[in-house]
């Protein structure tokens, strides 16, 4: 049974704190913190929206497979602050949390999930396969590593189209093991492109732990290999996670090239609804969950005097009231539509250009 | 109207397309001053420029992928696959990747990328450079599928793909590159899923895509007097033009399919099973495809594995001697019946 003790080796670069007590430092990096709540609200937005899922799952009214974020919410958070809103993004099958931080709306993401007709995929695409073009995100994907080049390829036509926009391709620790990684940081090394990779890191693929099946030690130093900036940081300290985030994607901005940021995170629940967590301890959970990146941000808030707790508690209400009554909302949507199989399996003549309808909000 | 070579005519498509949209770029593997593996690409460079001629690493899955992700972010790339068998590489970017994110994302996104590649044998590559895998993709919703058989096809259809909205495949036979023909000055405009009529006949319809397209034109000359064929020349195997192929056979009756692909689960069982859920014929149809068997590499062997006029005159003389009535009902399944075959005239 590999341990947290046998995680630690693992992380170069930046020292991540172990004992939950460190989180106790939050503040001491934090330059670019924010000043209000935003942060807070986006990731129990994402917190609640999975949990509801969850529970939906539970009660038979989704189809399928779903993988939550629960836990690492401070990672698209943080990633998606420091974007602007024409920027792109890919995410990956546990994208949901990408998705909210890039800006869709809670009633379109549940519609797509549930199978109904305002989805953002009127219900073709699901959990895995969510895009909105509006608002530049790409899509989560089901394909581990599938997001890496295309994300490159938005990178090289922003930057041919003199757009200025980043793009962004979240990926989780088992797609370093892809070829599809190593040939998209290779590419967008070799033409410099406005690209930031950002690792997930949640020490399993599904449950192979990290330590075993990334040989040299880091995913991080991989990076260095096609000559890329990378660092490797606290991923459920969301205010360094921006601080990081903003660094690389100015940076990318500016023709500086891509990064490499690896955000150590931790998925508090099962890879997916059927997972035993037969490879890992309770009491490793049990040492991730005092580090939750919510209850970090809420103690930040409230020691810094930007938001007492109890004013925390009262919008955590609130958040939990809007996503029920968003699932409400799309479960009351009716089905995708039989008549609508064929539509979109070759562009229709009416979709001419690319993100030409608008997004359900 | 002047006469080109194949080579030329997709050359003078992407060139026209370069300079007509300047969302256009070519990707590919030694597309730049080395002109691409087979010349296609020669002098691009130097007109349009490496921001243009975007030369890639060996990463056939990545810079598809690449490709896709630029394609539906405002450019409309022209990739080159330096031979049809590197596409095994890119099959996730290609299939679940561009086939999908139109439907997937309910029309949101187009994904207008051009994937082109030379395919086919008969030049003693070995298995890993002459194979024909139009099936697959013929198999993936989404993509289309095309195959010109002539220089003025050549430009027409890759004109027409480059301005489509959607991913296409299209599929040069290496056996065509040299040939020459008449192409005209402005490319027109084609259509992605219309078969032509080469040659109108009476007695059977010869289909063929590519290079057989001319297997079926030469069986049809050295039949003439004898046998009346119609040829058919595909064009597009996604979508089929089944209209023009049911039309056809109404007529004739009888069907020979000639394909470059293996006979499994190939090209030809597509319009075969198009043809029979749809026209009563007189004879059974008649598949002449490469032996299933990876393309080998000497040429005693490849030329027996590969069809050939020889094997599509016997196989519309057998249509036109032959009723139902006389076929042979035994027990072995046509896959062992044609692997048989193709022992024998492999002089196995």
């Amino acid at each position: 049974m590999t341990t947290m003790r046998d995680m630690t080796p693992y992380v170069v670069g930046r020292a991540v704190p172990i004992d939950p007590g460190a989180s106790g430092q939050d503040g001491s990096s934090r330059a670019g913190c924010s000043v209000d709540s935003s942060w807070a609200v986006t990731m129990l937005r994402i917190r609640h929206f999975e949990l509801k899922i969850n529970e939906l799952f539970a009660r038979g009214e989704v189809r399928g497979t779903a993988h939550l974020c629960v836990g690492q919410e401070a990672v698209p958070t943080g990633v998606c602050a420091a974007l602007r809103s024409d920027d792109y993004v890919s995410a990956t099958h546990r994208g949901h949390g990408a998705a909210i931080a890039k800006g869709l709306s809670l009633y379109g993401m549940f519609s797509e999930i549930l199978g109904r007709r305002d989805g953002y995929g009127a219900g073709r695409g699901g959990s895995q396969h969510i895009a909105c073009m509006e608002k530049g995100f790409l899509g989560t994907n089901g394909i581990s590593g599938g997001g890496l080049p295309v994300s490159v390829g938005a990178a090289l036509s922003s930057k041919r189209l003199g757009l200025g926009r980043v793009a962004v391709a979240f990926f989780g620790d088992g797609v370093a093991n892809q070829g599809a990684f190593h040939e998209a940081l290779n590419m967008a090394g070799i033409w410099r492109l406005p690209i930031v990779f950002v690792c997930e890191n949640n020490l399993y693929a599904m449950s192979a732990p990290v330590s075993s099946f990334v040989a040299g030690g880091s995913i991080a130093r991989r990076a260095e290999s096609y000559g890329m900036r990378h660092d490797s940081i606290d991923g459920n300290d969301v205010g360094q996670v921006f601080e990081a985030s903003r660094r690389f994607v100015d940076l990318a901005r500016s023709g500086e090239g891509p990064g490499l940021l690896e955000c150590l995170t931790y998925r508090q629940l099962g890879h997916s609804k059927s997972d035993k967590r037969a490879y890992r301890t309770r009491e490793e959970e049990a040492a991730w969950l005092k580090r939750d990146p919510i209850a970090r941000e809420r103690r930040r808030l409230d020691g810094a005097g930007i938001m007492p707790a109890a004013d925390f508690d009262a919008m955590e209400s609130r958040v939990v009231a809007e996503v029920a009554s968003e699932a409400e909302r799309a479960l009351a949507c009716q089905a995708a539509d039989v008549s609508t199989l064929y539509d979109h399996v070759v562009p229709e003549a009416a979709a001419k250009t690319c993100g030409g309808i608008t997004c359900p909000s | 109207m002047p006469k080109l070579s194949f080579r030329k005519s997709v050359r003078l498509a992407m060139a026209e397309a370069l300079e007509r949209d300047p969302s256009v770029v070519l990707m590919g593997e030694d597309i730049g001053p080395y002109g691409g593996a087979f010349k296609v690409t020669e002098g691009l460079h130097e007109r349009f420029g490496a921001d243009r001629i975007i030369e890639t690493p060996i990463s056939e899955n990545g810079f598809a992928g690449v490709a896709i992700g630029a394609a539906m972010t405002g450019l409309r790339p022209v990739v080159e696959f330096m031979f049809m068998d590197f596409m095994a590489l890119a099959m996730d970017q290609i299939c679940n990747h561009a086939a999908k994110f139109s439907y997937m994302y309910a029309g949101q996104c187009c994904v207008p990328v051009v994937f082109r590649a030379p395919f086919g044998g008969g030049f003693g590559y070995g298995a890993s450079h002459s194979q024909s895998l139009e099936a697959w993709f013929m198999h993936t919703p989404g993509l289309k599928v095309v195959v010109p058989s002539t220089p003025a096809s050549a430009r027409g259809l890759l004109d027409a793909a480059i301005r489509d909205d959607g991913p296409v495949i299209f599929l040069e036979h290496k056996a065509l590159y040299n040939l020459e023909g008449e192409v005209s000055d402005v490319p027109g405009n084609w259509s992605l899923d219309q078969a032509q009529i080469v040659r109108p006949g009476q007695d059977v319809t010869v289909v063929g895509y590519g290079r057989t397209v001319w297997l079926a034109v030469e069986t049809a000359k050295r039949l003439a007097g004898r046998v009346d064929v119609e040829v058919i020349d595909l064009r597009s195997l996604a979508p089929l033009d089944v209209v023009a192929l049911v039309e056809s056979v109404d007529k004739t009756r009888r069907m020979v399919v000639v394909e470059d692909d293996c006979l499994t689960g190939g090209v030809g069982a597509e319009v075969a099973a198009v043809i029979a859920e749809r026209v009563r014929l007189d004879a059974p149809i008649a598949r002449v495809a490469c032996a299933d068997v990876p393309v080998p590499c000497c040429e005693s062997l490849e030329r027996a594995a590969l069809p050939s006029v020889e094997k599509a005159v016997a196989a519309v003389m057998r249509q036109m001697e032959v009723g139902y009535e006389l076929v042979d009902r035994g027990t072995e399944s046509g896959c062992q019946r044609e692997s048989r075959k193709g022992r024998q005239l492999a002089g196995a």
